[in-house]
C-alpha cells in the first residue's frame, strides 16, 4: 500500500475528496451569500434553510410527483428560487434602509421558523435519497476507488460556481450587477430598474443554495437541521474569503473544504474547528478577508 | 422641452430647495450658476429623482416626472452626468461606457465618442475605470451619456478641477452636442467657460432662482453676476 507522510494513501485521498465535498457546498452557499451581500447588502441567515428547501423539494418532487434526480435539479432551484423572490418582495426588501443587524435577525427569524415548519412536517430523524442510477457506483482510479456520485457534486459544483463567476466578471449583466453593488443610484438613474435587479440576484442567490441542497440530498440524509449543520462554517467561509468577493467565497470554500478533510487525517481532534482557527487567525492578519478589497 | 415649477426638495428635515422655477427649450444649452451650497446639484438630482423628497413639478416634453422612479425618468430621455463622476472602479473602462442601456435611437455610437475624447480610446481596455484620470473620467462620464439616445443631458460641474486643455475639449463637445440637437442643462461655477457655451444662464441662491441672463447680455451684467456668485 502506498503510504505519505505515514499515512495509507487510500485513506488520505479519500479524506480529501471529502474535503472536496464539502469544500463545494461551501464554495456554493458562500457564493450566493457573497452575491446577496453586494446587491441587498444583508447577511442573508436564512441561506441554510433555503438550501434545506432545495434538498427537500427533490425529495417532495420525487416522492409525490415521480419526478427523478435531474429534473428536480433544475425544477426544485426554480421553485425554491421564485420561494426566495417572494421572501425578498413582501419582508426583506422593507429593510434595505437600515443597518445590517436587522437583515440578519430577520433572516435569522425566516430560517427558524422555516426549519421550524418542516421539522413539524417531516420530524428531524432524516429520509433517505437514492443517487440516481446513472451515478452509481464507482470508479477506480488507480490510487483510489471514488464514488461516482461524489465525483458528481465536485464537477457539478465547479462548474456552477464557474458559471456564477463568469457571468458576474464576464457579461453586462454582471457588469450591471457590480455597478449597482457600489452605486445603486446611479445605476438606476441610467434607467437600470434596480429594485427588480436586486430581486432577480435575490432569487439567484436563494436558487443556488437550492441546487446544492438538490446535490446534498443523495449523501446527507435530506432532513430540517442539514442547512444549519452547514452554515456556521460557510459563514466562516464568507468571512475569511472576504465578505461580498465572488472568487474569495468559491476559492476559500474549496480550499476550507480541503484542510478540514487533511485535519481529519493528520489531527483529527480539530477537524470541527479547524475553519474557525483559520478565521480567527486571517481576522488578525487581514481583517478585510484573504480577497477583500481595501474600503 | 423641460420645465421646472415650484421644485422644492429635502435631505430628511432640511428644506433645501424653496420652489424652483425655470425651463430649458429643446436645444438650448442652459447653465445654472450659484454659489456653493446654492442647490445647483439638488435641482439636478431631483429632475433625476435622486432625492428622498421631491414636491411640485418637473414637466419633460409635456410629461409630468415628478412621481417617477430614476429608472422611468432615465427611460423617458434625460441623462445625468454627476458631479462627482460616479466612475465605477469594479468596471473596466469600456464596461463603465457601455453600462447605461440604449433608451432612444439617435445616441453617439462608440467610434464617435472615441472621435470626441481619443483619450478613452487609448485607455479601453484599462481593467478599473477609477484608474483613470481626473479628465479621462469626467471624458467616460459625459462620454457614457452620449451613447444612450437620451437627448436632454445633465453636466454637473464637468470642467471642475480639470486641467485648461481639458476643459476646452469639454467645451468643444458641448457646442458638438448642441449641433446635434441635444438639449444641455449645465452647472458651473466657472462663468467665463459657461459664456463660450450656453444660450442662457439661471442664477441660483439658497433654493431659489433669482435672476435669468441671455448670454448676449453677459458682459452687461458682469457687476451683478460677480456680486451673486462672490467673485
Ligand atoms: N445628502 C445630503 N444630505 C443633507 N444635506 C445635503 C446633502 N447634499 C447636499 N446637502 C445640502 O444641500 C445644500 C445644497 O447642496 P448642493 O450640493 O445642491 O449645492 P451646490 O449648489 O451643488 O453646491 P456646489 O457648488 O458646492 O456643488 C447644501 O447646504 C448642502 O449642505
Ligand atoms: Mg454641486
Amino acid at each position: 500500500m502506498i503510504m505519505i507522510f505515514g499515512i495509507p494513501g487510500p485513506l488520505l485521498f479519500g479524506q480529501l475528496l471529502l474535503g472536496l465535498i464539502n469544500g463545494a457546498f461551501y464554495a456554493m452557499l458562500s457564493l450566493g451569500l457573497a452575491v446577496i451581500f453586494g446587491m441587498l447588502n444583508i447577511i442573508n441567515f436564512a441561506h441554510g434553510a433555503l438550501f434545506m428547501m432545495g434538498a427537500f423539494a427533490a425529495w417532495m418532487l420525487l416522492n409525490y410527483f415521480d419526478i427523478g434526480y435531474f429534473p428536480a435539479l433544475i425544477l426544485a432551484p426554480l421553485l425554491v428560487g421564485a420561494f426566495g423572490i417572494f421572501l425578498e418582495k413582501t419582508i426583506i426588501s422593507r429593510l434595505y434602509k437600515l443597518d445590517h443587524l436587522y437583515g440578519l435577525l430577520l433572516t435569522f427569524g425566516l430560517s427558524l421558523v422555516i426549519e421550524g415548519l418542516f421539522r413539524n412536517g417531516y420530524g428531524s430523524s432524516g429520509m433517505p435519497y437514492r443517487i440516481p442510477s446513472l451515478l452509481q457506483g464507482a470508479t477506480d482510479l488507480g490510487f483510489m476507488f471514488m464514488p461516482n456520485y461524489r465525483g458528481w457534486v465536485v464537477l457539478a459544483a465547479f462548474v456552477v460556481c464557474t458559471a456564477t463567476w463568469l457571468i458576474i466578471e464576464k457579461t453586462s449583466l454582471g457588469a450591471t450587477l457590480r455597478a449597482a453593488t457600489e452605486n445603486a443610484p446611479l445605476v438606476q438613474a441610467f434607467g437600470v430598474n434596480v429594485p427588480r435587479l436586486i430581486t432577480l440576484t435575490y432569487g439567484g442567490g436563494i436558487a443556488l443554495a437550492a441546487f446544492a441542497g438538490v446535490l446534498a440530498a443523495p449523501i446527507y440524509s435530506v432532513n430540517p437541521n442539514m442547512g444549519s449543520n452547514f452554515i456556521n462554517t460557510v459563514f466562516a467561509v464568507v468571512v475569511i474569503g472576504g465578505m461580498g468577493s465572488i472568487l474569495g467565497s468559491i476559492v476559500t470554500g474549496f480550499g476550507l473544504g480541503v484542510v478540514e478533510g487533511l485535519t481529519k487525517v493528520f489531527y483529527p481532534q480539530a477537524s470541527a474547528t479547524v475553519v474557525f482557527v483559520v478565521m480567527v487567525i486571517v481576522l488578525l492578519t487581514r481583517p478585510r478577508g484573504l480577497f477583500g478589497k481595501a474600503a | 422641452m423641460l420645465e421646472i415649477k415650484d421644485l422644492n426638495a429635502w435631505y430628511g428635515e432640511s428644506h433645501i430647495l424653496h420652489g424652483v422655477d425655470f425651463n430649458v427649450q429643446e436645444g438650448e444649452v442652459v447653465t445654472l450658476l450659484g454659489r456653493n451650497g446654492a442647490g445647483k446639484t439638488t435641482t439636478m438630482k431631483s429632475i433625476m429623482g435622486l432625492v428622498p423628497r421631491r414636491e411640485g413639478h418637473v414637466v419633460f416634453k409635456g410629461g409630468e416626472t415628478i412621481g417617477m422612479m430614476p429608472n422611468q425618468i432615465a427611460r423617458a430621455g434625460i441623462a445625468l452626468c454627476p458631479e462627482e463622476r460616479g466612475i465605477f472602479g469594479s468596471l473596466s473602462v469600456t464596461e463603465n461606457l457601455m453600462l447605461p442601456p440604449i433608451v432612444a435611437p439617435g445616441g453617439l455610437s462608440v467610434d464617435e465618442i472615441y472621435t470626441l475624447f481619443p483619450n478613452l480610446k487609448e485607455r479601453a481596455r484599462t481593467a478599473h475605470g477609477t484608474r483613470l484620470s481626473g479628465g479621462e473620467q469626467q471624458m467616460l462620464a459625459i462620454g457614457r451619456i452620449l451613447r444612450t439616445g437620451a437627448k436632454m443631458l445633465l453636466l454637473d460641474e464637468p470642467t471642475e478641477g480639470l486641467a485648461p486643455v481639458i476643459v476646452q475639449q469639454i467645451g468643444r463637445t458641448i457646442r458638438e452636442i448642441k449641433n446635434r440637437g441635444f438639449t444641455v442643462l449645465l452647472v458651473e461655477q466657472n462663468f467665463r467657460f459657461a459664456a463660450t457655451v450656453a444660450d442662457r444662464h439661471y442664477v441660483m441662491e439658497h433654493g431659489k432662482i433669482i435672476d435669468m441672463i441671455p448670454n448676449e447680455q453677459l458682459e452687461a451684467n458682469m457687476d451683478k453676476l460677480h456680486d451673486y456668485l462672490g467673485v
